[in-house]
């Protein structure tokens, strides 16, 4: 039986929470990152006639807000940040596509500030393995055809990048039992 | 699903990343208002409350292309949309404001006629020759299905008159509900012998 293919209404209620957290986690709280939800969404409204139907649209959207994120990064890597912008403590090398922690979240409490802290320290490679493999169940192989590499090396990322979040959230929570 | 049950990195992220108070509802606002500025919103729907039932309307940039009572299941309604039509189909109740307008108006017996663009293309030759024709019977009149045939210069064709009707993608807006049996009787109806009598005795009230 062929399958016919759902709405794209359908489409957006299913994966719209799971691709917004992956533009979060990759972009941060900031503006930024519901610019690229948008981006992503409205790029596959103009593709879905063409997709076949039976492929994975949630791998399928996250491979097009991975893109839309690097676009997002890239202009605003042109544009000079000011001083101002950029957030509390020294942005962390590779970590540029993170910006303001306290933007566009509603009220993060201290906790996760914390949280952006230790995911903005993350090497882009290992931040994105993880967004994409433990938010939106992307397989190691196609995260591996989205960032270059073997597939052995982005499930190696993404338990990095677990690790090193577990490490800081451990350091993060001793600091605020001694508060 | 991955097994992340107890992996306090993965919990904390999915805390930090969850969606605001009505952040989904604005975001998908802000792609109704993209897809149609860039032409690719083909079918916008929305659902309103009538005394006849929960009705989906749907249009696309042409008009309204379907109205469909609750009895014929909305999600179905949506997705033969979207493989007749296309699959490019999102809630968008601005599309249908003058639809839903019109409708609520209709109901509340102040129209008699509706002003509205419409879309055709899911009903072909004959049918569609049929249901151009009914808006031609006035609000309040009813014709025979024989005399509809008769309108549309094919006067032996009865029965495909009466297919023409049952398959009218857009009632209300195109009156099906306006043709009976010439016996008086009232004749099949989409959403039901109920809601044809109901609407027919509303015309007749107002």
């Amino acid at each position: 039986m062929t399958r016919t293919k759902e709405p794209f209404e359908a489409v957006v209620a299913e994966h719209g929470a799971t691709v917004l957290r992956v533009c979060r986690a990759v972009l941060g709280p900031h503006p930024d990152a519901e610019d690229a939800w948008s981006e992503t969404f409205l790029a596959a409204l103009r593709a879905f006639p063409g997709l076949p139907a039976d492929a994975n649209i949630q791998a399928w959207l996250v491979t097009i807000a991975h893109r839309k994120a690097i676009d997002i990064t890239r202009a605003r890597q042109r544009q000079a940040v000011p001083v101002g912008e950029v957030p509390e403590a020294a942005r962390p090398s590779g970590a540029a596509a993170m910006a303001g922690s306290q933007a566009g979240a509603g009220d993060p409490t201290a906790g996760d500030g914390d949280v952006w802290a230790a995911v903005r320290a993350l090497p882009d490679k290992q931040r994105q393995a993880v967004a994409y493999h433990y938010l939106a169940a992307l397989p190691y192989k196609d995260i591996a055809a989205l960032l270059g590499g073997s597939t052995d090396a982005a499930r190696r990322a993404a338990a990095d990048g677990i690790r090193n979040l577990r490490t800081a959230f451990a350091g993060a929570a001793a600091k605020g039992a001694d508060r | 699903m991955t097994s992340t049950v107890g992996e306090p990195g993965v919990s904390a992220l999915l805390g930090i990343t969850a969606p605001g108070d009505g952040e989904l509802r604005r975001l998908h606002d802000r792609l109704v208002t993209a897809a149609d500025e860039d032409g690719i919103l083909d079918i916008g729907y929305t659902t309103i409350d009538s005394p006849v039932g929960r009705l989906l309307l749907a249009a696309t940039a042409q008009g309204l292309v379907r109205v469909a009572y609750q009895n014929e299941d909305h999600d179905r309604v949506l997705s033969l949309l979207a493989s007749r039509i296309s699959p490019r189909i999102l809630r968008a109740p601005q599309r249908l404001a003058a639809a839903a307008r019109e409708i609520d108006e209709y109901f509340a017996g102040r129209r008699t006629t509706f002003d509205l663009p419409l879309d055709f293309s899911l009903s072909h030759g004959f049918r569609q020759l049929v249901q151009r024709e009914l808006p031609q019977i006035g609000y309040g009149n009813t014709r025979s299905y024989g005399q509809v045939a008769a309108m549309v210069g094919h006067p032996k064709a009865v029965r495909a008159v009466g297919t023409a009707c049952a398959t009218n993608p857009v009632p209300i807006v195109v009156p099906c509900h306006r043709v009976v049996r010439a016996d008086g009787s009232l004749g099949g109806y989409a959403g039901g012998p109920e809601v044809k009598s109901t609407l027919l005795a509303l015309e007749q009230a107002a």
